[in-house]
């Protein structure tokens, strides 16, 4: 290995003289120690190097390794399940060996080396195949099926193919291209500042269902597509990224943990083994792979934590799955970012950001997509990517924010007000946005209900009424207001209360179906619309706010996912109304 | 032994820049001696093959360029530890300051720490009963936590952190106990509340305190922490106790912080803080928790006095980013002569969810929890609604409302400082209130708890 000699440390960034022939993003090891780190900088022959551990320790005249290789992730049989560190290193085998705190200098490899799988081969010894076109199967959970796919870049035909049980570095097929006869091995390394092609981008058009009832009606996420959650501290980001990763009908979650706190990590590793997934009835971490560097980890790690998952995520979208991505916090990425930037000395731009943050961040989100991925088959895949921000002070205006925004389709704006009320999720129904409704309209006609569109607009309109209402009862009082307009304030507050507030820890609240929540919109929309017609028809608003149904329409969100019971309460409004109005006629 | 170097260049603010040096290590202890035979100590922050920048931990004062003599002691700031700490007092920088004779060390421990991986991490679940209902009832703490006091100055939070250091402890439970107590920058009088209480109670003989008072020098400042939790670790980790971590105040931590930053030219972040201070927060606050197969654990409380009582200020924020939840104290509440006067709105505590319940708390805990934050909540929405245009243009409903959020801080928030309530009292405190509303109004309690605790017809 090259080496070079290192001149200057200050904290995580070092610098190293002689490393002439290094490139950009290359990987070297530092000192007696080899502590990781990567080259973002050269000059001359001198490179700037930020180190992914504590560099205390380290001085001039070491010496550092020059790896030659772009810092890498190991893709291969053994991902699912696993909780990594920021650079692919696996916890749990850094607690066997080295205790309970992590330490440095650790080399351990990120796919288990000893660990056989049975490969059960899916092409034939002669057949062509092209990039990405899949050579074997591998049950990596009862879940999942790992793919072995042909290495992007490489085609030819099969002149060997074996069937049993490998560990992943033995060969397991052999492909004859032009050049060469190529041995494939279970694994494959790739570099996590790369993109994994695809063979086409599609639009968007399936949700992703979460079992939120605000996201999924109000603004829906796709598969394939992009959200970002800012909002202040206390206001909910993590239980919504946690809510996340648990409910949504995606078929593989990565969760990024990036800086954030190590008891939450720790309730993620702890939960995840026993939450079973409502879609498929397995333990949810059969289908969860953990990057968690949390915020007292090394920073230079953090920058690279979320290229990580990223990798690993397009990896498995690569196989033809729904894969969604949860990055909490992207704001702890950008101060990763910030501070190598501020050893660097380079020029700062919005509150000492370099100004390069609003292109890494559009680079990043722009990896998500739904796809047709290479192969001659033509699988489909989709990776979703939702990222928490934590602005400083909870103000949106701050630039990793507004970076943001510019390049997602979802906005879920967390509201510290809310939160405060404890109206969980804090999501600010006028704030937020989702730009995908219009591409899902069709699939909710068809899967869920001819109605559900309109129902959801009626529901918008409400709840922006009530805001518009609520300013002008502030100001001249309630008692003023007309019967109509109370009653809109009475519908927009059940739509709050009963629909939109969601308990994650309640056993039944926490989830939602799609049919559910379109059963439950609709039965309040109906009681409204009925309480309309009964207030022209003479009936005073004090008599509707005491209808006993009203408690039955509180109490559907504990419901279980059965329509008989909220199809009754539909019912059950019908009649009361008809009870009220006739001692009239 | 060690080789001295006469090379210092420079003296700006808190760092010295010492010239010609070999063989020097990032974060490696300095020993630096004045012209007339001073003592200095400090590490090293920045290093390169021509120049070392070293930061001063008792400030510069005195020093001077040509006569200073600088040492490199080739070992990073170490805490040595035994079970003889238990009980005495140190200075910020880790030495007697009880007249008391020096440690002798079972172990040398590197102050910086390393990260707990999260792998190891229990999650905190263990209910700690604090004895005040605010914190008890609505934002419960629990062991391995780590929940910050946001106050702004003036406000009381050396007494409520005083009471919950004097009160706390699990349900049913006798285990082993300390306290550790780190002091920045606070006054001479601030402190001597706390060793006075301490002492009265009998605390101080399970307790390790590390003061670094207002006139003591700033850059110490960034050690005393460190201190603290190193030693906190050691009790938690090695001894199996239960350790509570008080750390005051980290508004004079974070300004030390900032005034390195400043003399090392650095670009600055908001406020003129460095913009690795979430990092550096991060890497103490981190440190509290509980680890899977060990006894002990540690439980953290630091304190910090919000300028203008701003919570969107960076420490305010920034602490509030990495801590799992904090406890808001309000000034509005403490004119109104309420002790202890928590805000229980905008306080939270992150870890409650697993640590209240059945067989911790009680049953109906999270949904009285729930009922009572709404209730208050419309109650001061109500309020502020009467002020604006009189309690006569209230709603009779909004009327109730008004009434339960009044005797709720009247009642419930408020306490005597040596009252402890238990977790049981609190609840039906709370359920007390809760019966003065409308049943049907209480939208977030299960039907089966309304049926018990506020039955139909009542």
């Amino acid at each position: 290995m090259e080496q070079g000699k290192i001149i200057r440390v200050a904290g995580p960034l070092v610098v190293a003289s002689g490393c002439l022939g290094a490139k950009m993003y290359d990987m070297v090891k530092i000192g007696a120690l080899g502590l990781i780190g990567e080259i973002i900088e050269l000059r001359e022959d001198r490179a700037f190097i930020q180190v992914y551990e504590d560099t205390t320790g380290i001085g001039p005249d070491e010496p550092i390794y020059l790896t030659g290789q772009p810092l890498s992730v190991e893709l291969g049989p053994g991902l699912v399940s696993s909780i990594y560190d920021g650079i692919q290193r696996p916890l749990d085998i850094i607690r066997d060996k080295e205790g309970d705190f992590v330490t440095r200098g650790i080399e351990v490899p990120a796919l288990d080396r000893k660990k056989k799988w049975e490969f059960l081969p899916k092409v034939e010894k002669g057949q062509s195949v092209q990039t990405g076109d899949i050579l074997g199967e591998i049950e990596e959970t009862p879940l999942i099926k790992h793919k072995i796919m042909v290495p992007i870049g490489s085609e030819g035909k099969i002149v060997e193919i074996k069937k049993g049980k490998f560990s992943v570095e033995e060969i397991v097929a052999k492909i004859q291209t032009e050049e060469r006869i190529l041995d494939i091995k279970m694994f494959q390394t790739w570099s996590i500042r790369k993109n994994r092609e695809v063979r086409e981008r599609l639009m968007p058009v399936d949700p992703l269902s979460t079992g939120q009832r605000v996201l999924d009606t109000l603004f829906p996420l796709t598969k394939g597509g992009t959200a970002c959650v800012p909002g202040p501290f206390g206001s909910g980001k993590t239980v919504v990224q946690h809510q996340l990763a648990k409910w949504s009908d995606a078929q593989i979650i990565v969760f990024v943990a990036c800086g954030e706190r190590g008891n939450e990590v720790a309730d993620l590793l702890l939960s995840f083994p026993e939450l079973i997934d409502p879609h498929t009835g397995r333990p949810l971490l059969e289908r969860t792979i953990i990057i968690a560097n949390t915020s007292n980890m090394p920073v230079a790690a953090r920058e690279a934590s979320i290229y990580t998952g990223m990798t690993i995520a397009e990896y498995f979208r690569d196989m033809g799955y729904s894969v969604a991505l949860m990055a909490d916090s992207s704001s702890r990425w950008a101060e990763a970012l910030r501070e190598i930037s501020g050893r660097m000395e380079e020029m700062p731009g919005e509150e000492g950001y370099p100004a390069y943050l609003a292109s890494r961040i559009a680079e990043f989100y722009e990896r998500a997509g739904n796809v047709i991925c290479l192969g001659s088959e033509g699988r489909k895949g989709a990776l979703s990517v939702i990222g928490a921000v934590s602005p400083p002070g909870g103000d949106l205006s701050d630039p990793v924010v507004q970076s943001t925004l510019k390049v997602v389709k979802v906005f879920w704006a967390l509201d510290d007000r809310l939160a405060n009320m404890r109206h969980f999720p804090a999501i600010n129904w006028l704030l937020s946005y989702s730009l995908y409704v219009e591409n899902i309209k069709s699939f909710w006609k068809d899967q869920v209900a001819e109605d559900f569109a309109d129902l959801r607009q009626t529901t918008m309109q409400l709840l922006e009424e009530e805001s518009e209402l609520q300013e002008i009862a502030r100001l001249v009082g309630v008692e003023s207001l007309a019967m109509r307009e109370r009653l809109v304030l009475e519908s927009a507050r059940s739509i709050r209360e009963d629909f939109l507030h969601q308990n994650a820890f309640h056993p039944q609240d926490t989830y939602t179906s799609l049919r559910k929540q379109y059963l439950m919109l609709r039965t309040i929309i109906h009681f409204h619309n009925s309480a309309s017609q009964a207030l022209e028809d003479g009936v005073s608003l004090e008599e509707i706010q005491v209808l006993g149904v009203r408690e039955q329409i509180s109490k559907m969100k504990f419901l279980p996912e059965d329509d008989a019971e909220l199809l009754e309460i539909y019912i059950q409004i019908d009649k009361t109304f008809k009870n009220i109005l006739k001692p009239k006629e | 032994m060690y080789k001295e170097y006469l090379t210092v260049s420079n003296i700006v603010g808190p760092l010295v820049i010492v010239e010609k040096i070999r063989d020097v290590k990032y974060g490696e202890l300095v020993e630096i001696e004045t012209g007339d035979g001073l003592l200095r100590r400090g590490t090293v922050l920045d290093i390169s093959t021509e120049r070392a920048v070293v930061q001063v931990f008792e400030g510069t004062v005195g020093l001077d360029v040509d006569k200073s003599r600088v040492r490199f002691l080739g070992r990073s700031q170490h805490l040595g530890v035994s079970e003889e700490i238990i009980g005495r007092v140190f200075d910020g920088s880790g030495k007697p300051k009880d007249r008391g004779p020096q440690i002798i060390a079972d172990k040398m421990l590197d102050i910086t720490g390393e990260p707990i991986n999260p792998q190891a991490r229990d999650y905190p679940s263990e209910f700690i009963q604090t004895g005040i209902s605010s914190i008890d009832g609505m934002n419960p703490l629990v062991r391995g936590q780590k929940l910050p006091l946001f106050s702004g100055s003036g406000l009381p939070h050396p007494r409520i952190a005083a009471q919950i250091a004097r009160q706390a402890a699990v349900l049913g439970k006798e285990e082993r106990f300390a306290v550790v107590f780190a002091a920045m920058g606070i006054t001479f009088e601030e402190a001597n509340f706390f060793i006075e209480d301490f002492r009265n109670t009998g605390a101080l003989e399970r307790a390790v305190l590390f003061l670094n008072l207002a006139n003591e020098p700033p850059i110490e400042r960034i050690a005393t922490p460190r201190l603290a939790l190193t030693c906190a670790e050691y009790l938690a980790f090695e001894l199996d106790m239960h350790v509570l971590v008080v750390l005051v105040d980290m508004t004079f931590y974070a300004e030390a912080l900032r005034e390195i930053s400043a003399a090392r030219k650095e670009i600055p972040g908001r406020r003129g803080y460095p913009g690795y201070l979430y990092t550096d927060l991060a890497s103490m606050y981190e440190r509290a928790g509980r680890i899977k197969g060990k006894i002990g654990s540690i439980t953290m409380i630091p304190i910090l006095t919000m300028p203008e009582d701003d919570k969107t200020h960076p420490i305010a924020d920034l602490t509030g980013y990495i801590t799992e939840g904090q406890i808001m104290l309000s000034r509005e509440l403490h004119r109104k002569g309420i002790y202890p006067p928590i805000d229980v709105l905008p306080s939270l505590s992150r870890l409650k969810d697993k640590g209240i319940g059945e067989e911790k708390t009680r049953l109906d805990h999270a949904d009285v929890l729930n009922q009572l934050f709404a209730c208050y909540a419309r109650g001061k929405e109500a309020r502020e609604l009467a002020l604006i245009l009189g309690e006569a243009a209230l709603t009779d409903i909004d009327r109730v409302y008004l009434q339960f959020a009044d005797r709720y801080e009247d009642e419930f928030v408020r306490q005597g400082e040596f009252e402890s309530r238990s977790i049981l009292e609190t609840l039906d405190l709370g359920w007390k209130l809760l019966r003065t509303i409308p049943r049907a109004e209480l939208k977030r309690i299960r039907p089966e708890y309304l049926e018990k605790y506020y039955p139909e017809g009542k």
